[in-house]
């Protein structure tokens, strides 16, 4: 047994499935940030930090003549969403329940995705964790009472700005929930899609991305941006009484931004 | 030509000849660092023992890169290695107990997401 702790649970190999396939379905649609980053590892549940290849020099004395330098790491960060599953669920799926009610595992999944996003789009103050939206070096402001029919010039005004400075696609477009909406459902006054508009120069996919307020231009060229896995999304035990079942979705991750510049946020607000 | 075929020489794929191969050098390196070590053990004289230990430790590397050979061309043992090598934690608990056990818990709980890009 893992450090999950998986067989303490009260849950049949079918049921486990069923839940995997749950928590797997929604994060495969609610994930953005690996749609746009490197992805490196998993390297294990023992993986502490990433070396980032470099030292700071200390002012510590330990002997008279000796040099002291600290090595720079960026520490894993562990996400965590608990949730519960019902045992009456549980059982019925060991008797072949077509459509069990797994919504607790579903949310779960969509809560871990939104933290992960949060964690590669905005950073961790905490442990100087950068993100691609908090370290970018463009910006790209879409106006206060933005009209989407000129979210396309937007986005040309981003590839632009990634062009000139030497970073070559293919490009991605991430979309937040109210940019996602604009987009779709807007027309060009000859009833052209904004959406099909996007689609016939952007060479990269749309994402949909709810953890981003505006939207996001990168560059999927590679070697700019890496998500580190220590253990990938998994989920684990923790206790049952005898209605529920606890669980918890689990991950430990690092993130590193090699060339901020790589990706032009699309913000809300005035020039 | 290796000893070792069970089945008829035309009955296998070039790939499980190669992985047979692969897999009789391993053995054999592996055998030749047993026996290396115990004339190590054995040998009373310090410049042979030096010598042997240095052989020993050729046959190590040997062994290390036909394992390689072995993990970039069989799906199984690089899911295996990664999963065991270069770890720290226990190494039973790593394997997660018995198959029957794993299985019956729904594998190793990893969902397996990796990279979409």
């Amino acid at each position: 047994m893992n450090h999950l702790h998986r067989g303490l649970a009260p849950i049949s190999a079918e049921a486990w499935a069923e839940i995997e396939n749950e928590a797997k379905d929604m994060l495969s649609t609610a994930l953005a940030g690996r749609k746009l980053v490197d992805v490196d590892g998993p390297l294990g549940w023992h993986a502490s930090s990433v070396s980032l290849g470099r030292a700071k020099a200390s002012s510590a004395k330990l002997a008279k003549g000796a040099a002291v330098r600290v090595r720079e790491v960026r520490p894993v960060v562990e996400i965590r969403v608990p949730f519960e599953v019902s045992r009456e669920e549980l059982d019925a799926i060991c008797r072949g329940a077509a459509a069990p009610d797994l919504a607790a595992v579903s949310e779960a999944a969509r809560t871990a995705a939104l933290a992960e996003d949060a964690f590669i789009f905005h950073g961790l103050a905490d442990i100087a964790s950068p993100g691609l939206v908090k370290d970018a070096e463009d910006r790209v402001m879409m106006g206060k009472d933005f009209d989407y029919r000129v979210y396309p010039d937007m986005v040309v005004e981003a590839l632009a700005k990634l062009r000139l400075k030497g970073i070559e696609g293919p490009y991605a477009v991430a979309l937040g929930p109210q940019c996602y909406e604009g987009v779709t459902s807007t027309t060009h006054a000859g009833g052209y899609p904004v959406l099909d508009h996007l689609r016939s120069f952007v060479d990269g996919p749309l994402i949909w991305a709810p953890a981003l307020d505006g939207s996001l231009v990168v560059s999927l060229r590679g070697g700019d941006f890496k998500l580190t896995l220590g253990s990938d999304l998994a989920i684990g035990y923790l206790d049952h009484d005898v209605d529920k079942v606890r669980l918890y979705i689990q991950e430990s991750v690092a993130f590193e931004v090699f060339e901020p510049a790589a990706a032009v946020p699309l913000f809300y607000g005035s020039k | 030509m290796t000893s070792g075929f069970h089945e008829r020489h035309e009955d296998m794929t070039s790939t499980t000849l190669d992985f047979h191969r692969a897999i009789s050098s391993l053995m054999e390196e592996l055998e030749a660092v047993d026996w290396y070590q115990q004339r190590v053990d054995a040998t009373e004289d310090e410049a042979l023992k030096a010598i042997l230990a240095h052989n020993r430790d050729e046959e190590i590397e040997h062994a290390a890169m036909v394992l390689e050979w072995l993990r970039r061309n069989n799906g199984k043992f690089d899911e295996q290695l990664r999963k065991f090598l270069f770890t720290s934690g226990p190494i039973v608990g790593t394997e997660g107990g018995h198959d029957d056990e794993e299985a019956a818990a729904g594998g190793d709980g990893s969902l397996g997401i990796g990279d979409l890009k």
